[in-house]
């Protein structure tokens, strides 16, 4: 099995959510005088009048908005693990912060373990995080 | 004011195939010389140019090439699909403003013969497409097909509407002898029956891999006149980048079913007389067949979730109350990034289309949905 070709670089934008994910905790930012949650993470806040954002924890449940079941061709990596599922989950906290991840049966298994015909859209799930690569634990959700 | 101050006086493109000999740029400057001819304009009258960010044939090459006089206005337009319609936009506010007087738009594009844009991308992503890529999330189809679902899952369309904007648009085909899917016909069970890509969307969901290029001339109304071709003037010009939007994973704002199309759309109707209700024949930006039921939404030809049910009882077809891309599209005559939409929306204009909306006085083109937008109401 291939190692995955898509991790991203660690930048200032996205250390905080990195070092989270490697504590077992999803954080995001949150503008400071709105308290709207920020995402994608950005250098400043598109609201408020202190524009500089702050990190906070949430709390990693929400419900499935929407996926899709990618099949090859793809690249290597994805090829090996296709047909798989890739879910946008809609956090509990705000559920106009979809994030992008996979549904699978418990931290650490495999994307394709799930049957995707068993995938409903607004099933409620939580978060979980995978150790395949210490330096990005990938967020990924499973049922609640 | 834009409204009918510039006119397409040309229209030029090469053949289409999966693959075609001779450089982008060789392929822009046969497409260019063809439009040139086309309005009766020589190459050395040029002097304003717009393309894409995304084109390889840059303004330094094209205008050496081309044999252009000195060039006084070019524009690069970004986004990929979203950039076609505002190339032609760009240079009409050019001309309308006296930066330029004949403007040539453009796009050549190898993309049937090239590698596959996604397949390149194993380097570490960077934007939007860190929070979207290491999850699997790698293609433009596996990225419209999260909205897809969700679409279908909000208003109830299913994969009988998706069919509907493949079939249609390959009838089109079917009558353009141009189209690379001229002789090939598609039927519901060809479709049911086809591939996945990218759960809900299937092989016939997804646009061609065209090498080719297209171009357009454009000049002002008053020397429109003057052409050898019956001027098509530009009545209304849009652009759209809504805010909190992202390119293609616009996951994250208010309402991702409702896309850059619709505020592409505000402003290219403050501007014209001409309403949604007046069109008889539009071209839609089709590199996946849900962007054409999100688009009918967007421009107004029904409401928010409307667009599937717009789509039946043949209403995309040549005798139907909408007839689309009547060259075949992007799903089946060519796709080069939406500039082949133009171009029939010009022949519709001119009466020269294979498939010819009788009457129709007026012409919507899009560009993407789903991406930073563009938009044109080309009439008569």
């Amino acid at each position: 099995m291939s190692q995955n070709p898509l991790l991203p670089p660690i930048t200032e934008d996205n250390d905080v959510f990195w070092q989270g994910a490697r504590q077992g905790e999803l954080r995001l930012q949150r503008c400071p005088d709105t308290g709207r949650l920020i995402f994608p993470p950005r250098p400043l806040s598109p609201w408020g009048e202190h524009r500089e954002p702050e990190w906070v924890a949430v709390s990693g449940r929400g419900e499935i908005w929407s996926y899709v079941v990618p099949h090859p061709p793809l690249l290597p990596y994805f090829s090996e693990r296709a047909p798989y599922n890739v879910v946008l989950v809609a956090l509990e906290e705000d559920a106009t912060v979809r994030l992008v991840g996979n549904l699978v049966a418990a931290a650490g298994g495999p994307l394709n373990e799930i049957d995707p015909a068993t995938i409903e859209i607004g099933a409620r799930v939580r978060v979980v995080f995978d150790p395949e690569e210490p330096e990005f634990p990938l967020p990924r959700w499973v049922r609640v | 004011m834009l409204k009918d101050a510039t006119a397409i006086v040309g229209i030029g493109e090469t053949a289409f195939a999966k693959q075609l000999a001779g450089s982008e740029t060789k392929l822009a400057i046969t497409a260019i010389l063809a439009a040139l001819d086309d309005a009766g304009i020589d190459a050395s009258e040029v002097d304003g140019l717009a393309s894409y960010t995304l084109e390889t044939s840059d303004e330094v090459e094209i205008a050496k090439t081309l044999g252009a006089g000195d060039i006084s206005f070019f524009s690069q337009v970004g986004y990929g699909g979203g950039a076609g319609p505002a190339t032609i936009g760009h240079l009409a506010m050019a001309i309308a403003t006296g930066q330029c007087r004949v403007g040539v738009a453009w796009r050549s594009r190898k993309r049937g013969s090239g590698q596959r844009p996604w397949a390149s991308a194993s380097q570490s992503p960077t934007t939007a497409a860190q929070w979207t890529r290491p999850w699997g999330l790698l293609r433009p189809v596996d990225e419209i097909g999260l909205i897809t679902r969700r679409y279908m899952h909000e208003f109830g369309a299913t994969r009988d509407h998706l069919a509907n904007v493949a079939l249609a648009v390959r009838g089109m085909a079917n009558r353009n002898p141009r189209a690379i899917m001229y002789e090939r016909t598609l039927s519901r069970e060809d479709y049911m029956a086809a591939r996945w890509i990218s759960e809900p969307l299937c092989l016939f969901d997804n646009c061609l891999e065209t090498d080719g290029a297209l171009a357009c001339v454009l000049v002002s109304a008053d020397r429109a006149a003057d052409c050898a071709q019956p001027p098509v003037y530009l009545h209304a010009f849009g652009q759209g980048l809504p805010s909190q939007s992202h390119t293609m994973v616009n996951y994250w704002g208010q309402d991702p079913l409702c896309g850059p199309s619709w505020t592409c759309a505000r402003q290219l109707y403050r501007n014209s007389d001409i309403r949604a209700a007046d069109i008889r024949v539009a071209q839609f930006y089709d590199a996946f067949t849900p962007l054409v039921l999100l688009s009918l939404e967007g421009y107004g030809f029904c409401g928010r979730g409307e667009g599937a049910a717009f789509s039946e009882d043949g209403a995309l077809e040549l005798t139907g109350r909408l007839p689309i891309n009547t060259s075949g599209g992007g799903l089946s005559e060519a796709y080069v990034h939406g500039f082949n939409l133009i171009n029939e929306g010009v022949r519709q204009m001119r009466g020269s289309s294979t498939s010819q909306v009788k009457d129709a006085e007026a012409c919507l083109v899009t560009a993407g949905e789903g991406v930073p937008t563009s938009a044109l109401i080309l009439r008569k």
